[in-house]
């Protein structure tokens, strides 16, 4: 990132991670993420969109420590996170980098209060605090999030809870750990569309109040649109795209970032579907060949897209993109 | 009681309305019936659907829109049951049927879509085998007629013949909802009814099949039940569209009249809840509270504790679907014994509640 912007909060450097599959006779590795550097601000929504397979996840769970890079490095701060090897040292570092996960309805212990995964993450990763202090900070981190009165929603059941009052209990349990950034992988998917935005709201606050960082991860753009301060697209484990995300999403400048805007369903838009041809088949990423990964799908492709894969280039003022046909002064159209 | 009748509604010019409905929904209830008492899971909801209609039914989850589809395609188990109504598809009441009588209809006539192609595929036998099982069931012997049709399907859904060797996992999830689809077709079917199809795909993916779907309908006229939470996606592709709450219709007309003015507060807070990709950033608030506990019922709109525009009628009578212009309401600002307050201008309903840009 070469913005005059303040010190990253945690930036990762060429980060990779490759999977093995198949068996003796067919060995073959997925790319899930290649080369991927970003950077994520104090105080910042930044918002990770990608189609399924793109390697979203695979980075959630690398900056989380749950996987281990196959190349590259992870900093928090100044420090390496391979640095990182005793027990105190992880507990403390997932306590400052927690995650909220998708599913509301398999992420919290059923047969146990909803203050139980509050108060035992909280003996877990903060052991200075009496047990008094904990439930302070369980009714802080509640009232946060927006769930009142506390101290009645503690002594719940997560059956008695809606969808939205779970997913908001998961970020009430992030936040108790002071974090400084939360990794959320798909908070609001699974919600209903009536309640979804006021989870957004809640991550708002979080940043506005709080001065947590997010990574929100997530394949709705207008989402990520109402709610994020940078954006990243990635596509077949490359960033493909980054920027403000108001000028990411006014102009795109890579083929793929204009595919998945143009497909995102307005109502109040006439539908073009005389631009339909793309299906939307996933990427081959098991043993990738160089050049870009899009270019099976691109309309613009040239031949030094089949040989040279593609860095991500500043073509505006903190806005880039990987693309060898992309230029700064005026944006390629592929579609929408 | 409904006090408006289905056939009190004008269809989109170009709908074949002289041939008459192929289904008829009439005041349909399922119920789930369990020690503690029945739950109320859909409410006397009916409908026509015509030849190559396409119809949307959106709503939250909860709402019932999933129940009434099991309960169109007879495909409840218990403690779900059919409490009252019927389903008169091609001039047969299908509630009631035996399974025997309902195996002839299903496939042939009548195909279903499920939400999770993952789970309502076979994960054992080939996509090839599993479209021979369906077409053998309906007493197609012939191996040469089941492999030319089998590959003949896959390729109106866009996919290559060779999958028919394919297992599902050997498939994108993009693909397997293909798949499913283009099982739903072996016959031709008059109805395919699809439950949340393109949930589990990204958008780019998502437009893509809903694109396709169109077209397969109407190059082959069957008409569609398209039920989903994501009330955007069917704004382009559905001649009609129900919005449902609690079990219940709250909203129901032309696709077209219900984004341009929704009326039932519920609906015009449905539209508010999306933050558009164009346009300006503004806070939104979406529609405060939880869905309603259907297992306690309660006097009045379902949607009371939650609607903006309450007023104190309505923790008192429980509204009907009331008729303005060619759209029905379940919404006492529209009729009832507070006499519609909203009824005098209906001719600009729910200006300040519409979406507003």
């Amino acid at each position: 990132m070469t913005d005059p912007a303040p010190e990253p909060l945690l930036r990762t450097e060429k980060l990779s991670r490759h999977f093995k599959i198949g068996n003796a006779l067919s060995r073959h590795t997925l790319h899930a993420v290649d080369d991927v550097t970003l950077a994520i601000r104090p105080r910042e929504i930044v918002a990770l969109a990608g189609e399924s397979g793109s390697g979203k996840s695979t980075i959630a769970r690398l900056l989380a420590k749950t996987y281990k890079p196959t190349s590259g490095e992870i900093y928090f701060g100044e420090r390496p996170l391979s640095s990182i090897r005793s027990r105190k040292d992880l507990l403390r570092y997932r306590g400052e980098v927690p995650m909220v996960f998708q599913d509301p309805f398999a992420s919290i212990n059923p047969v146990y209060h909803a203050s139980h995964g509050i108060l035992r993450a909280l003996t877990l990763h903060r052991p200075e605090l009496s047990r008094a202090e904990r439930y302070e900070e369980a009714l802080r981190a509640l009232t946060a999030v927006g769930l009142s009165p506390a101290a009645d929603i503690m002594e719940r059941y997560p059956h008695e809870l809606s969808g939205g009052q779970r997913q908001r209990i998961g970020f009430a349990q992030a936040l108790s750990l002071r974090p400084k950034l939360i990794l959320a992988d798909e908070p609001v998917s699974m919600l209903d569309v009536s309640i979804r935005i006021g989870l957004l709201n809640v991550m708002a606050s979080l940043r506005d109040q709080q001065g947590v960082s997010i990574l929100y991860i997530t394949h709705d753009i207008a989402s990520a649109r109402y709610v994020a301060d940078r954006l990243i697209v990635m596509y077949a484990g490359h960033i493909v795209e980054t920027g403000p995300v108001e000028d990411v999403l006014t102009s795109p400048r890579h083929p793929y970032t204009q595919l998945l805007i143009s497909a995102v369903p307005d109502p109040r838009a006439e539908l073009n579907v005389s631009a339909e041809t793309d299906k939307g088949e996933p990427p081959r990423v098991i043993d990738p060949q160089p050049g870009c990964r899009f270019r099976w799908r691109c309309p613009l492709a040239i031949d030094e897209c089949a040989q040279v894969t593609p860095e991500l280039r500043q073509l505006l003022p903190g806005h880039q993109a990987a693309c060898h046909v992309a230029v700064a002064s005026e944006p390629i159209r592929a579609f929408g | 009681m409904s006090s408006v009748r289905a056939d009190a509604d004008p269809r989109p010019p170009g709908s074949a309305k002289t041939t008459g409905p192929i289904l008829t929904v009439s005041d349909l209830s399922v119920a789930y019936v369990m020690d503690r008492g029945a739950v109320a899971a859909v409410d006397r909801v009916s409908f026509e659907l015509y030849p190559g209609e396409f119809l949307g039914i959106v709503g939250e989850s909860g709402c019932g829109k999933s129940t009434l589809l099991f309960a169109i395609a007879q495909l409840l188990n218990p403690p779900a049951t059919v409490t009252g109504g019927s389903v008169v598809f091609k001039g047969i009441n299908m509630v009631g049927m035996t399974d025997k009588q309902l195996m002839a209809i299903r496939w042939r006539d009548l195909s279903v879509v499920m939400q999770s192609a993952m789970n309502a595929l076979n994960p054992v036998l080939s996509i090839g085998a599993q479209f021979k099982d369906a077409m053998r069931a309906h007493g197609v012997t012939s191996a040469e007629e089941i492999a030319a049709r089998s590959a003949e399907v896959l390729r109106m859904v866009g996919i290559d013949p060779v999958h028919l060797n394919s297992y599902p996992h050997q498939l994108s999830g993009g693909m397997r909802q293909r798949s499913m689809i283009a099982m739903a077709l072996l016959f031709t079917p008059d109805l395919v009814i699809m439950d949340e199809p393109t949930s589990a795909l990204d958008v780019v993916a998502q437009r893509s099949l809903m694109v396709h779907i169109k077209k397969l309908q109407e190059e082959l006229g069957f008409a569609v039940i398209f039920v989903t939470h994501d009330m955007s996606l069917v704004s382009h592709f559905s001649e009609r569209l129900m919005v449902m709450y609690a079990g219940q219709v709250a909203e129901y007309g032309a696709t077209r009249q219900v984004f341009d003015t929704p009326r039932h507060p519920y609906s015009a807070g449905l539209m508010e809840a999306f933050p558009s990709i164009r346009g300006k950033r503004v806070p939104l608030t979406g529609i405060p509270g939880r869905p309603p506990d259907l297992s306690r019922p309660q006097v009045g709109c379902w949607f009371a504790p939650r609607c903006p525009k309450v007023m104190p009628v309505c923790s008192e009578v429980n509204p009907d679907l009331y008729s303005v212009q060619d759209v029905q309401v379940r919404c006492l600002l529209y009729g009832g014994p507070a006499g519609g307050t909203a009824r005098a201008d209906a001719a600009a309903p729910a200006e300040e509640m519409s979406t507003g840009d």
